[in-house]
C-alpha cells in the first residue's frame, strides 16, 4: 500500500486519573491536600490508593495496612476506607466529560478510558483542553496518552506521568521514527500493557528487556515461545492496531457477588444472612443488564491465613429449575445451599455467591413441570428503584444484613458527599 | 402462549396451571378525544431547571450563618458550578488556606476580597501570602420552608 493511499495514524487517547480515590477524597476534604493519604481496600486490608506524598514515604501499593501502621504514625500518613458510591460517581462524572471530544469511548477502568481522537484537529490544544476541563469540573487531576494504538496510548499516557516536563499530555504519534525508538529504548518491558511480573521475568531470559527489543524481536521466536497475544501486543508497539475500541461492555457471563467478612463467623443464620445480601447484589446487576441465570453456586471459606485454625472451604452449584433474576427466589436456592454446607464446628471468613448460565431476559427454555417464571417482576423493579433512590440496602430481602456482625469494617469511610442527601459536605 | 408455538409442530408442553383469560371489564370512550392531547408537554424537571451543568455541578450544606444577607442559612443547601468562572459579586464557595468558606467574592481594581453578607463578620482582604482558589460558583441555595 502506497502512503498517499494508507489510512490516516489513528490517535487513541487513554485518559487516566492520577491517585483516584485519594484525589475523589481531597475534592471534599481540602485540608487534607497536602496530608500524606491512602485508601484502603475492603475492610481496610490493604493500601490502593496513595497520594504523592505518601509514595514519596515509602508505601507500596497493595501493602497490607498494619504493616504501614508505624511509618504512618511517624509521618501521619491518614488512612481512609473505600468508598465506592464517591468514586462511582466522580467517575461516571469523568466519563461523561470524556465522551463529549469523541463518539468514540471505551470506559477501560473506574479511572482509566480510551478516547478515540482520529482526525481531531489541533490534536495538542484539545488534550490540553481535555485535561484541563476534567481538573476544573471535578477536581480530579488526569494525564493524556496518545498513540496510534491502544497499547501505546497507555505507554504515552504512563510518559505523561511520569515525566513532569509533558505537563500531563504526551503524544507518541508526534514523535518522529528515530525519537520513538530512542524512547522505546529507555523503557522497561515490564510497563508495556499485559506484560506482568512473571512474563517481564521470562522475556528477559530471551534478552527482551527494553519495550524497543520487544518490539524489534523475531516474531516467530516470540510467538513461540509467549503465544499469540504477545504478538499482538508486539504488533500494537509496531502501530499496527489489533484491538479496537470496546464501546458498549459485553453482557457478563457470569456475576459473583463475594467479601471477606469484617470479624468471622460462626452461626448458620448470620451466615445466611450475609449469603443473601450478596444474592441481592448479584441479581441487582443480573437485572441491571437484562438477563437471568440458570446456575447458582454458594461457597463458604475459613481464614487459611489462620494455620492454627480447622480449614473448610466446601462450595455448591444447583441448576435452577427456571433461568431467574428475582432475589426472593435465587435467595431461597442460596440460603438452601449455605445449611447444606454449613458445619457449626468452623470459624468462617469469607462466603460468596455467583450466578452462571447467563442468557437475555425471554430466552426462556420452559419447563415441563414448573409454570414459566415472571422475569423482571413488579416487586423486584420497586425494589431496585427503592435502592436506587434511597441508598443501598433500603429495601431488604429476607433479613438481608439484619446482622452486623459480617458487614465490611469501614472504620474511616468519608460520608457519600455526592450520593446521599444526609452527606453533603458542611461549608 | 402464542399461536406460532402450537403450528410449529413441536411437542407442546403441558402447562402445570391453568390459563387464565382476561375479561375485559373496562368501557371504551368512543366520544371527544381530550382537547389536551395535542398539547401536553413534559412536566417541568427542577434537575433542568437548576443545573446547568450536571458533571459540573456538586451540593453542599450550610454551617454558619455569615451569608443570612443573602438569603443563606445554617441548613440550606447549595448548588455549586465549577465550570463557571467566578466574576465580582458572584456568590462562590472558596478555598481559603485550604479550608471551605462561603463568601461574596469581590474583585476590583487589582483588590481581591471575601465578603461576608452579615456585618458581625469582617470582610476579609486577600493579601499576598493567602492561598485563594474558587472551587466553584454557588448557583442556587435550596432553603427549606416546612
Amino acid at each position: 500500500m502506497s502512503a498517499s493511499t494508507s489510512a490516516p495514524v489513528q490517535q487513541f487517547a487513554l485518559v487516566d486519573c492520577n491517585n483516584f480515590y485519594v484525589s475523589c477524597e481531597r475534592v471534599f476534604r481540602p485540608d487534607l491536600r497536602h496530608t500524606p493519604l491512602v485508601v484502603l481496600s475492603n475492610n481496610d486490608g490493604c493500601v490502593v490508593s496513595r497520594s504523592n506524598e505518601a509514595k514519596a514515604l515509602g508505601v507500596n501499593m497493595g501493602q497490607p495496612w498494619f504493616q504501614v501502621q508505624e511509618l504512618a504514625e511517624v509521618h501521619g500518613i491518614l488512612a481512609l476506607s473505600s468508598n465506592y458510591a464517591l468514586y462511582a460517581d466522580m467517575s461516571n462524572r469523568v466519563m461523561s466529560i470524556l465522551s463529549d471530544y469523541s463518539p468514540r469511548q471505551e470506559v477501560y477502568s473506574i479511572d482509566e478510558c480510551f478516547v478515540d481522537l482520529t482526525g481531531t484537529p489541533q490534536l495538542k490544544a484539545v488534550s490540553y483542553a481535555i485535561r484541563e476541563r476534567v481538573t476544573t469540573w471535578t477536581g480530579i487531576p488526569v494525564c493524556v496518552g496518545i498513540g496510534p494504538t491502544k497499547t501505546l496510548a497507555k505507554l504515552a499516557n504512563h510518559i505523561a506521568k511520569k515525566h513532569p516536563r509533558s505537563q500531563g499530555v504526551f503524544n507518541y504519534n508526534a514523535l518522529s521514527q528515530e525519537q520513538q525508538t530512542r524512547l522505546l529504548a529507555q523503557i522497561a518491558v515490564s510497563e508495556v500493557w499485559g506484560v506482568g511480573r512473571r512474563l517481564t521475568v521470562q522475556l528477559q531470559a530471551h534478552g527482551v528487556h527494553t519495550v524497543q527489543d520487544l518490539r524489534v524481536a523475531h516474531t516467530p521466536t516470540l510467538r513461540s515461545a509467549f503465544g499469540v497475544l504477545m504478538e499482538k501486543t508486539q504488533r500494537e508497539l509496531q502501530g499496527t492496531a489489533c484491538m479496537d475500541l470496546q464501546e458498549a461492555p459485553s453482557a457478563k457471563k457470569q456475576i459473583i457477588a463475594s467479601r471477606s467478612f469484617g470479624q468471622a463467623v460462626h452461626e448458620l443464620p448470620v451466615l445466611q444472612d450475609a449469603v443473601s445480601s450478596f444474592v441481592a447484589t448479584a441479581c441487582a446487576k443480573l437485572r441491571a443488564q437484562d438477563s437471568q441465570a440458570a446456575v447458582i453456586q454458594v461457597f463458604l471459606q475459613t481464614n487459611r491465613f489462620r494455620k492454627d485454625q480447622p480449614q473448610y472451604s466446601p462450595c455448591l452449584a444447583v441448576p435452577l429449575p427456571q433461568a431467574t433474576n428475582d432475589s426472593l427466589v435465587v435467595n431461597r436456592w442460596a440460603a438452601a445451599l449455605t445449611e447444606r454446607m454449613y458445619r457449626p464446628d468452623y470459624i468462617y471468613k469469607k462466603a460468596g455467591v455467583m450466578l452462571s448460565e447467563i442468557t437475555p431476559v425471554g430466552q426462556q427454555q420452559t419447563d415441563w413441570l414448573e409454570p414459566a417464571a415472571p422475569t423482571q417482576t413488579p416487586l423486584m423493579n420497586a425494589l431496585d428503584h427503592l435502592n436506587q433512590r434511597y441508598g443501598r440496602g433500603t429495601v431488604k430481602i429476607s433479613g438481608q444484613g439484619a446482622n452486623g456482625a459480617w458487614q465490611m469494617k469501614q472504620e474511616r469511610k468519608s460520608p457519600c458527599y455526592t450520593t446521599d442527601w444526609e452527606g453533603l459536605a458542611c461549608v | 402462549m402464542s399461536v406460532s408455538s402450537f403450528s410449529s409442530g413441536l411437542p407442546h408442553p403441558l402447562a402445570s396451571t391453568p390459563l387464565v383469560l382476561d375479561l375485559c371489564g373496562w368501557t371504551v370512550p368512543a366520544g371527544f378525544p381530550s382537547p389536551a392531547a395535542d398539547h401536553t408537554q413534559k412536566r417541568i424537571d427542577l434537575n433542568e431547571q437548576l443545573i446547568r451543568n450536571k458533571d459540573a455541578t456538586y451540593l453542599f450544606r450550610v454551617k454558619g450563618d455569615s451569608m443570612t444577607g443573602a438569603g443563606i442559612y445554617e441548613g440550606d443547601t447549595l448548588l455549586v458550578d465549577r465550570s463557571m468562572d467566578p466574576k465580582h459579586n458572584h456568590i462562590v464557595l472558596a478555598l481559603l488556606n485550604n479550608e471551605f468558606t462561603v463568601k461574596r467574592f469581590y474583585r476590583r481594581g487589582g483588590v481581591v476580597k471575601l465578603v461576608a453578607e452579615n456585618p458581625i463578620y469582617p470582610t476579609r482582604l486577600i493579601k499576598g501570602e493567602d492561598d485563594l482558589t474558587v472551587w466553584g460558583v454557588v448557583t442556587y441555595n435550596l432553603h427549606k420552608l416546612c
